[in-house]
């Protein structure tokens, strides 16, 4: 085995960066790609439940039922989206998905508050999505117990004792779902841009024909993962700057971690990036079949990977196989580095894990680029 | 002189079908040797074991006094490779590419600029150094990748059906670069269909179905077959001129094609 001769490494090096940058396809990709996601994740995909719309059946129509729906609304968490003295115009607004939330006052609702009876309240939700039902319900729940306590509390009563519960939001006090996306898209495009563009160029000189050449060339093996992946894992640094950039100074996520603790898991997660696009460079032989392969494995590993679903919700099964996903592990770097200032320290078996995948993904792309080429 | 090429029963199976079946032949250093015969006979799959791109199911070949089996990083060092495929990057410009394949050859400094010079002069490219690969005429692309097959003066090149789609003209051209080359001393392993480039050749090895089934020089294949009187036509191959030289040495292709695979249906 010899190592790696700089000369030669250099000159694919300096090939490759060109043929990229003279690609106006490669361009848009490693361009455009970054800011498109960073834009949808950093707006358009909110799990924030705010502005709900509810529909208010007011039976009572009261200085105390309008209390109570200026409570809600007031907090943000609900608009008045319609309103009627007939309860069958609720159940029409529920149906067409006008409203989410529904909310009927009964005629004696001020009546019973004055006598010190317990009022009752319906509240009616659209559980088509579950996620939204129970947010706003929780919201709404614990709007109107706040209105009540705070009844109890002017009229001179003490609330009710018991278990007071208080809960606070911790790293993330307004549960901002941007805070916690932001800094997964950075895990996202780095391993979408590592798998496309080391596939596409290896497979593309398959296609054209100047893989063969270079392999009757000096070039080694080694030399040649060089100058393909080198490139790639410049590209990728670059974006990671630039995202980590937009999300600290544009989205204003807080960043409480160390930037070393950030770099290394980068570095070893590009590196297992470019070593499955070498993989995939070898089991394809066009540019589709590079592409299809790739979103193969591209989107599977995305759900099992936590961004979007919590890994711990997940059957024991699909756990485990997550353990094999790169995806997964610098998840669970980057999003505490970002929010909780955790490093290498407290990481660890996080960072283990992706050396493992990166070391045993590049040696097994390189037994099999040299068994493909020979 | 030594032996450039020495190859021994070499064999190549693809499951049942064996595309190269027990071949054996030596090419002198220096020489202009010729692979002919039709599509599938075996040229591509023997040139690509000799340089390395596959490996011999069985048999055993040397380029160069090297072993391809055991020694391969080492011939690659010392062999030139041009493939029927138009095989140099059309996104980089004429200098980038010889800038590129000098560099993977470990050419570099005073030698650089000289064979930089010479590959421009050779593939009159000179005043072209900046365009665009992909958008030269075929003939210049194939001048252009012969010049960065030899950029590192290789003892022995390799060239699989170099000319396939390149006009007439352009390609007497190229085999006068040919002619140059071996000159001054480099050995050529040319595999071909077009008869007029048989002729370019100091000897032939004609193979069919994986096998060689003749090997001789020009005249000497068209002379065994005019004495064994087995060619219909002309067999007066003494001065005739181009047109007459190539019908004859296509048809002692054609007859001896015939033949081994008359033997092998019958």
């Amino acid at each position: 085995m010899r190592g790696p001769n700089p000369l030669r490494v250099r000159r694919m090096l300096r090939k490759e960066l060109r043929q990229i940058f003279r690609d106006p396809r490669m361009k848009r990709i490693i361009f455009v790609a970054p800011v498109i996601q960073l834009v949808v994740f950093g707006y358009a995909v909110n799990t924030d439940i705010r502005e709900t719309p509810l529909f208010v059946v007011d039976h009572s129509s009261t200085a105390e039922s309008r209390r109570l729906v200026d409570a809600l609304t007031a907090s943000g968490y609900f608009r008045v989206a319609g309103q009627s003295d007939r309860p069958d115009a609720l159940t029409r607004a529920l149906d067409r998905g006008t409203a989410i939330v529904g909310i009927q006052i009964p005629p004696d609702y001020a009546a019973d508050l004055k006598a010190g009876r317990p009022a009752a309240l319906q509240v009616l939700v659209d559980g088509t999505n579950s996620n939204t039902a129970t947010v706003a319900q929780g919201n709404a729940a614990r709007i109107i117990r706040g209105l009540a306590e705070e009844r109890l509390r002017s009229g001179g009563a003490s609330p009710p004792r018991g278990v007071d519960l208080r809960i606070r939001a911790w790293f993330n006090p307004d549960l901002a779902s941007r805070v916690y996306n932001v800094p997964a898209v950075m895990g996202v495009i780095l391993m979408l841009m590592s798998l496309l563009l080391t596939a596409m160029t290896v497979v593309r000189e398959r296609e054209i024909g100047t893989l063969e050449q270079l392999m009757v060339t000096p070039l080694g093996t080694g030399e040649l993962i060089l100058g393909k992946t080198l490139p790639v894992a410049l590209i990728a640094m670059v974006q990671l700057a630039l995202i980590t950039g937009v999300a600290i100074l544009w989205f204003g996520i807080p960043f409480r971690g160390s930037l070393p603790a950030l770099l290394i898991a980068a570095l070893i997660y590009i590196v297992a990036g470019l070593a499955f696009g070498l993989i995939i460079s070898t089991v394809a032989r066009t540019q589709q079949e590079a592409l299809m392969v790739m979103f193969l494995f591209f989107l599977p590993a995305i759900i099992l990977s936590g961004f979007m679903f919590p890994v711990f919700t997940m059957p024991p099964v699909f756990q485990w196989i997550s353990l094999a996903n790169p995806i997964r592990h610098f998840l669970e770097i980057v999003r505490p580095v970002f929010l909780k200032g955790y490093g290498v320290a407290e990481l660890w078996p996080s960072y283990l894990w992706l050396l493992a995948i990166a070391g045993g993904a590049m040696a097994s792309a390189r037994l099999r680029l040299g068994g493909a080429l020979r | 002189m030594r032996d450039a090429i020495t190859v021994r029963d070499l064999t190549r199976r693809f499951g049942d079908f064996t595309a190269v079946d027990a071949v054996s032949f030596a090419v002198r250093a220096g020489e202009i040797f010729g692979f002919l015969g039709p599509n599938g006979a075996g040229k591509t799959t023997t040139i690509r074991m000799l340089t390395g791109l596959l490996a011999p199911s069985s048999g055993s070949a040397t380029v160069a006094g090297l072993d391809v089996g055991t020694r391969a990083d080492a011939v690659r060092e010392v062999i030139g490779y041009m493939s029927q495929k138009f095989s140099l990057y059309g996104d980089l410009t004429v200098a980038e590419n010889i800038e590129l394949f000098a560099g993977l050859y470990g050419v570099t400094g005073a030698r650089y600029d000289d064979r930089r010079a010479w590959v421009l002069a050779m593939a009159g490219l000179e005043d072209r150094t900046d365009r665009l690969t992909a958008e030269l005429p075929l003939g210049w692309k194939q001048r252009l990748a012969l010049g960065c097959a030899v950029l590192h003066e290789p003892a022995v090149l390799f060239l699989d059906e170099p000319t396939s789609g390149v006009d007439p003209l352009a390609r007497r051209r190229f085999w006068d670069l040919i002619d140059g080359l071996s000159e001054r001393g480099t050995t050529v392993l040319v595999s071909t269909h077009y008869m007029e480039e048989a002729e370019y050749c100091h000897r032939l090895a004609l193979m069919n179905r994986g096998r060689l089934i003749a090997l001789d020089s020009p005249s000497g294949l068209r002379g065994s077959l005019a004495s064994a009187g087995s060619l219909r036509g002309s067999s007066d191959v003494g001065d005739m001129g181009d047109v007459g030289v190539r019908s004859s040495l296509e048809d002692v292709f054609v007859e001896l094609v015939r033949r081994e695979g008359g033997a092998v249906v019958g």
